[in-house]
């Protein structure tokens, strides 16, 4: 490297000094305090915390994005190459925007325009920001395409959002941004809408550019896995504030900060604990369960999904089986089949020797005694309208227990899952998502099932309430015996908790044996694709060192 | 250049002492609510105190004090058959009301059955939305005229012919909100909690409902008005014994250049009753909506 292109990639590109964010209005909650972020070019400096920790806030300040309506700077400036972003004409902004700084967004379907095609999308960034004729613009939309390394560039060019997949819509969001060859570039949250095999792609995609480019990336993410594979350098924020910054290393090696320290080593391990098989009797065993939606269409030929074929398992008491896959597997709808939200199309399940029927009525209602569910979101599996008490006694009432002997329960099940028992008296909006969690655990414990199926119960969570939601989890099934169906898309957290794992993929069981057999030593490709895809997986956070 | 001195750090302190003006932008913007409020109220004490606040009989005829201007006795002046304006208005709220009322209560209560049917229900769904697209294709007025052409007007009548066409808009809107809520996860968590559908649609579902239809009650509400006072006008509603606002204004219809008053007067009490139901529905919904809530 020369002196030249050393002071260049040397340069501090974007500089955050003392930002200070609150809600619009007199005495509004102070959102950001103080917050400095320096990156320079050709380095990715991560921003990793948990949700509320203003990372994402901080990314909309630089791009010039905060509604003015409910948010107003207090103090600070954010200086792009010595122009402070903050006291810039709105004109000067928005040329600001695209040619020296541009954002990726989160979903890629939602940042693109559904009725437009993608080549007129990105050419109006050239429209409006260069002179160039038609023709140019087109055969450097057509280049871009190529570098985002998309497949057949001209039919990208002419295709309409909805016909690509969304890594290939994420790559035209990225070829958009880069296309002006902007100083900075703002990913918030990129991946984390994608399956982890696009991830992978994506993530190396933007380091790349980025080396190709020059150009200085601040990369938001709530991801530590990710954060190992992309950064340069680490921001960890936390309520606002940045507790830490340091280079990757510094951060994952030796955090100075117990704040980090806990965040850090939240993150379970891709290699499960070698654990003992759970013996005994078989609570639930199913046998070629196949689930197939045929969409019925006129004059055209009917659409059939075969969202899962010929899947056999067996679970045991006081045993977690994990089901992994990406999305689109048909883990979610072999746990809907389950607990009986889809009407299998063919196969049996048998819960502890009984073949469940899946007849109408009260017979069908029976099984819900006996096998209960845990949702994903804790946002929308409760109803906003009822009192959490009323919300947990609803299933024993619903088979004829009293209230006041429900309500009883319901008090102890609080202590189980950890949640005071003035809790119950409260609405749903009054509690964090962890606690929501524990709520929706405690409701489907009242029930007192034998099986509990969780679908992706941990994933909306961040991870230090994820580690105290698995720990709950764990304990529940030592204190119980319940046997636990645990659906998830996160290898980690299905080495953390899952004595044994199922991988499916395209509604096909793949491999299953223990958590050990199929993560450390999987036979099936696509597992160890899978495994392989993962984020961060060379690193044991716990102990703070690469594997 | 005044532009460029707009820019930069004058503009951003100008937003913030944005507390007062906040306060004064929410006072301006909700007096329009309050001018409604009262003038509503007007109207229903007139309906209710009609005896009491009526200044003559308004059936009684005195052909000898047809088409008075303002005078002392009679301060909206007499129509063509001597009968006092400002009585006949005051008892013609009564007939408003009760219709806005009557077909309010009744399309929301049929639509709110039959919405919740075709949204839950999926199998009855087809049938109840085609043939309520069939009802919406007629005119309303003209399904109204007919009703009333095949029975006869009566109060009953009327209400029965208003209600019809009102019907499937409420039944669109409930089937709508059922519709999303039902794919919610709190409503799946109620079924794999074996809750029995009576307990999953009082619960779980029909809430979700009554924000949106109480927004839509006005609007029913004003149509319905609109609607008893057009039919009366064109003289297929209630016979021009009972007094209506449609139906003066179609007798005054003959004389308008004479005496505008005899149209203008319950024109202006049908406007004002209109406008004012209008504007408490806007202000129901952005109070009752989420996601208006949360921008304010």
């Amino acid at each position: 490297m020369t002196d030249a292109q050393k002071a260049m990639s040397d340069k501090t590109v974007l500089q955050i000094k003392g930002l200070c964010v609150a809600l619009a209005g007199r005495g509004g909650k102070q959102l950001l305090r103080d917050v400095d972020i320096e990156v320079k070019a050709g380095e990715i400096t991560c921003v990793v915390g948990e949700s509320g920790s203003g990372k994402s806030l901080t990314a909309y300040s630089v791009m010039g994005l905060l509604d003015p309506e409910s948010l107003r700077c207090t103090a600070g400036e954010i200086l792009l190459e010595d122009e402070n972003v903050l006291t810039v004409t709105p004109r000067r902004l928005r040329e600001l925007r695209a040619t020296r700084m541009s954002l990726i967004f989160q979903e890629p379907m939602t940042a693109l325009n559904p009725v437009e095609r993608i080549g007129a999308q990105i050419e109006e960034v050239l429209e409006i920001h260069c002179s160039d004729d038609a023709r140019t613009r087109r055969r450097r939309v057509l280049e871009m395409l190529e570098a985002v390394h998309l497949p057949d560039p001209q039919r990208i060019f002419d295709s309409y959002p909805h016909q690509l997949s969304g890594g290939q819509r994420q790559r035209v969001v990225i070829c958009m941004a880069l296309i002006l060859n902007p100083k900075l570039l703002i990913a918030d949250e990129p991946t984390t809408a994608l399956d982890v095999s696009t991830q992978k792609q994506i993530l190396a995609l933007i380091r790349e550019l980025q080396q190709k480019f020059n150009t200085a990336v601040l990369f938001i993410t709530h991801d530590f896995g990710v954060v190992v594979d992309v950064a340069d350098k680490v921001v960890v924020m936390n309520q606002g504030e940045v507790v830490e910054t340091g280079s990757r290393d510094e951060i994952l090696r030796s955090p100075r900060n117990d704040y980090t320290r806990m965040l850090v080593s939240s993150v379970p391990s891709l290699v499960p604990q070698s654990r003992e098989a759970v013996t005994g009797d078989v609570v639930l065993s199913i046998k070629g369960l196949s689930k197939i939606f045929v969409r019925r269409r006129i004059l055209r030929p009917s659409t059939v999904v075969e969202a899962a074929v010929d899947c056999d398992l067996t679970l045991h008491r006081r045993e977690i089986l994990g089901i992994v896959g990406q999305s689109g597997s048909g883990k979610s709808t072999l746990a809907r089949c389950v607990i009986g939200l889809e009407t299998p199309s063919a196969g049996r399940i048998v819960l502890a020797g009984e073949e469940l029927v899946n007849a109408r009525g009260n017979a069908f209602r029976e099984r819900f005694r006996r096998i209960q569910m845990v949702f994903q979101d804790p946002y929308r599996s409760l109803n906003p309208r009822v009192r959490v008490g009323e919300s947990i006694i609803e299933g024993p009432t619903n088979f004829g227990v009293p209230r006041a002997f429900a309500m009883e329960r319901a008090k102890s099940l609080m202590e189980l899952v950890g949640l005071p028992v003035s809790a119950l008296d409260r609405f749903p909006h009054q509690f964090s998502g962890g606690q929501r969690q524990r709520i929706s655990i405690a409701r489907a414990l009242i029930m007192e099932p034998e099986v509990l199926v969780a679908d992706e119960a941990v994933s909306a969570l961040d991870v230090s309430v994820q580690a105290r939601i698995l720990k709950l989890l764990e304990s529940i099934r030592e204190k119980t015996d319940v046997g636990l169906l645990f659906i998830t898309h996160d290898l980690r957290v299905a080495a953390e908790i899952c004595d044994r794992v199922i991988v499916m993929n395209k509604g096909r069981i793949v491999e299953h044996g223990s958590a050990e057999a199929v993560l450390v030593h999987p036979r099936d490709a696509y597992t160890r694709a899978l495994i392989d895809a993962a984020p961060g997986r060379h690193w044991d956070f716990r102990n703070f060192r690469p594997l | 250049m005044s532009s460029l001195q707009e820019s930069g750090p004058i503009r951003r302190e100008e937003a913030a002492p944005a507390g007062a003006n906040a306060i004064l932008r929410a006072a301006l913007s909700s007096i329009p609510a309050w001018l409604a409020a009262v003038v509503m109220m007007c109207v229903v004490a007139m309906a209710v105190f009609a005896p009491l606040i009526a200044t003559a009989n308004p059936t009684a005829i005195a052909p000898a004090e047809r088409l008075l201007g303002p005078t002392s006795a009679h301060f909206l002046g007499t129509d063509a058959l001597g009968r006092d304006t400002f009585s006949r208005i005051v008892y013609g709220s009564r007939l408003s009301l009760t219709v806005g009322a009557g077909v309010t209560v009744f399309s929301v209560a049929l639509g709110l059955v039959v919405g919740v049917f075709a949204g839950y229900f999926r199998a009855f769904d087809m049938v109840i939305m085609r043939v309520m697209d069939g009802l919406m294709a007629i005119p309303g007025i003209l399904l109204a005229i007919a009703l009333i052409a095949l029975t006869g007007a009566s109060l009953a009548t009327v209400l029965v012919a208003i209600t019809v066409p009102e019907v499937p808009r409420v039944v669109r809107l409930v089937r709508g909100v059922i519709l999303s809520v039902r794919s919610e996860d709190f409503v799946e968590a109620a079924i794999t909690l074996g809750s029995p559908i009576r307990r999953i649609l009082w619960r779980h579902l029909i809430p979700s409902t009554v924000a949106p239809l109480t927004v839509q009650a006005t609007f029913v509400f004003a149509s319905a008005v609109l609607t008893e006072s057009t039919l009366s006008f064109l003289g297929a509603g209630l016979p021009s014994e009972i007094p209506s606002w449609g139906n003066m204004m179609a007798d005054g219809r003959m004389y308008f250049q004479l005496k505008p008053g005899l149209i203008f007067f319950p024109g202006f009490a049908l406007a004002m009753t209109l406008l004012s139901v209008n504007i408490i529905g806007d202000v129901l919904r952005d109070r009752l909506d989420p996601k208006m809530e949360k921008r304010a």
